[in-house]
């Protein structure tokens, strides 16, 4: 197993936040518009800096979504940040008929997302929005691991023509990927060549994921590790490859089972090549109020929730 | 562009003929809204706005723009775009067709030449005029956006969002224009749900607010003009814009059974009888 450590924690929001001010100074275009939360998204840095390129719409994610739009009519790149929950759900048709069928470069920032949004409860935590937004045709679905990944994935989806859901956190976790790393949208990232089993993992799981291969390496387990950035364009090529070697896998994301990471794995392998799966994900539920940590546990997608799915998919596989 | 009244008359005439045809070869349309704003759109694209129907840019620099948010009444639009060089008349017989450009709502989706947005999910348009119009300030263009809305729209609560932000952020090159006939799907509007003092209310959002008769040529140029003098006061301006849905058809005027209804063949004639034929059908 190759040997992840970190030296701190941060949270995948102030990568966002970051990496909208180097985009922000890479491209004049480029323009950031808020739903009453710029504090909660980081973007006063940015703000600062160009305060003219800055539009607040107060709470009226409608609005935000369809001025959005409105400014890549005149060459804008615009980032649209709010939590999760309002960039997708709240707003779904909007960003339907305004973004994705009318093919805008509109950056949707979605951050708060997943049951780590935490003590706030259910209202806030959307664990649907990956299924809403992969959904729609031609829209991009970008879900980083750390705060250097998330930061890279800004600047790369600045860079990149058409629209973007780009979806990230709350809490702090621990930085582990290479700071200034291309973000390559759409390309697995490989992170542990094994034989035995695949994981396949996105966002915050990811960490959680490397915790749990390094335990299952104490007992003998060959793990395969990948981190899925992009969730779409989906890199079915990575599954193939590594499923055609391992023969079993385990998705795990903070989504629901519907919908997310693992149902696009699922597609991929009924399609070209059929093997056992097991989902670390929401089973058909709403969050909570808690502690990110505790919800994790509670809703079975930490650490010994992936440990004991990898079990659970090697039985399979001996069948 | 002209402001010879009887010429725009024309050019109206042959728009409601063409937008009659159109939805009677599908059996399928919007005929009511369509009619009622055949004159605002010859206005708009015939003598106010600044545009470059030849060169089609999604991004309009330097060009007046215009969205639609009522997107079911494509067919005006349509066939004004054609009528002025936005893309050739023969298409307009394609409405709604397998494989058309000019789908049942107006969309980007198939590069038709006019197009910027798509629409017809209501009350999206005045938010997308307002971050368009943004967008001129922020790159230095003088030019105007224009977005016209349908009254029943004015139930959804977007709309109102819009209203609230353009007057809070000062967006004072964007004219939205609301298509009052007093009508929508299911009835008067003031049954559907009461729409109030329109007026009052675009007024107290922070707007400049002009009235007109949508169907009077001399008139709704005039409040046109007027209204583009409005711009750059620090207010975004409103039209409300009273019209007749069906206009221009006596047996369709007025009667929110044509809302979305096709006429059939009789129906037609008639209506055709009514309408001289001053640029030659498509």
């Amino acid at each position: 197993m190759k040997k992840y450590t970190f030296t701190e924690k941060k949270d995948t929001r102030s990568g966002f936040g970051d990496g909208l001010l180097e985009a922000g100074r890479e491209n004049p275009n480029v323009v950031a518009l808020c739903a009453d939360l710029v504090g909660s998204l980081k973007m006063n840095a940015f703000i600062k800096e160009f305060p003219d390129r800055f539009i607040q719409t107060g709470i009226a994610e409608a609005n935000l979504i369809g001025v959005a739009a409105g400014l890549t009519v005149g060459g804008k790149i615009p980032f649209a940040g709010t939590f999760a929950e309002f960039a997708s759900g709240r707003v779904y048709d909007q960003v339907r008929q305004s973004i994705a069928y009318s093919n805008k470069n509109v950056k949707i920032a979605a951050s708060h997302a997943g049951i780590t949004l935490g003590e706030d409860g259910a209202t806030h935590q959307t664990m649907e929005d990956i299924a809403l937004m992969k959904v729609l045709p031609g829209m991009t679905v970008i879900n980083p691991c750390d705060y250097n990944q998330t930061k890279a994935a800004t600047i790369a989806a600045a860079e990149y023509e058409g629209p973007v859901y780009l979806r990230f956190g709350r809490p702090v976790v621990p930085v582990f990927t290479p700071e200034n790393q291309v973000f390559e949208i759409g390309k697995a990232v490989m992170l542990n060549e094994g034989t035995g089993v695949t994981i396949f993992a996105t966002g915050h799981l990811v960490w959680k994921a490397i915790e749990a291969a390094e335990i299952l390496e104490q007992k003998g387990i060959s793990v395969e590790l990948i981190n899925i950035h992009t969730i779409k364009p989906f890199d079915s090529e990575a599954v193939l490859n590594s499923v055609r070697k391992t023969k079993c896998v385990v998705s795990c994301e903070e989504h629901l089972m519907n919908g997310g990471l693992g149902d696009s794995i699922a597609q991929v392998l009924a399609r070209f090549f059929p093997a056992p799966l097991e989902y670390v994900a929401v089973d058909d539920k709403f969050g909570q109020s808690g502690t990110p940590e505790e919800l994790l546990a509670y809703y079975g997608i930490d650490t010994p929730n992936i440990v004991l799915a990898v079990e659970k998919v090697l039985q399979r596989k001996k069948v | 562009m002209t402001q010879d009244i009887e010429q725009l008359e024309r050019i109206a005439s042959q728009i409601r003929r063409d937008v009659l045809r159109m939805i009677h070869a599908p059996k399928s349309g919007h005929t009511g809204g369509s009619l009622g704003c055949a004159d605002l759109m010859t206005a708009l694209y015939f003598s106010v706005m600044e545009h470059n129907p030849k060169e089609f840019s999604i991004d309009g620099v330097d060009e007046d723009l215009f969205f639609l948010s009522n997107g079911h009444i494509a067919p005006v639009w349509y066939s004004t775009l054609a009528r002025s060089g936005y893309f050739p008349i023969e298409e307009l017989g394609t409405l709604r067709k397998l494989g058309t450009r000019l789908q049942g709502h107006p969309t980007t989706h198939d590069e038709l030449p006019g197009i910027r947005i798509s629409s017809g999910s209501l009350g999206q348009g005045i938010s997308v005029a307002a971050g368009a119009a943004l967008a001129k300030k922020l790159n230095g263009d003088e030019k105007t956006v224009f977005v016209l809305t349908g009254d029943g729209e004015s139930d959804e609560g977007q709309i109102w969002e819009a209203a609230m932000f353009a007057a809070g952020r000062k967006i004072d090159n964007l004219i939205a224009i609301t298509d009052y006939n007093g009508l929508q799907i299911d009835g008067p509007t003031d049954e559907v749900m009461p729409l109030g003092n329109l007026r009052a209310k675009w007024e107290a959002f922070g707007w400049t607010v002009l009235e007109t008769n949508g169907n009077n040529m001399k008139e709704l140029l005039e409040t046109l003009i007027l209204a583009k003098n409005e711009l750059g006061k620090g207010k975004p301006v409103f039209i409300l814009m009273h019209t007749i849905m069906g206009k221009g058809v006596d047996f369709m005027e007025n009667k929110h059974h044509w809302h979305g209804t096709a006429p059939n063949d009789e129906q037609l004639q008639l209506a055709l009888n009514q309408l001289e034929e001053t640029l030659g059908d498509y």
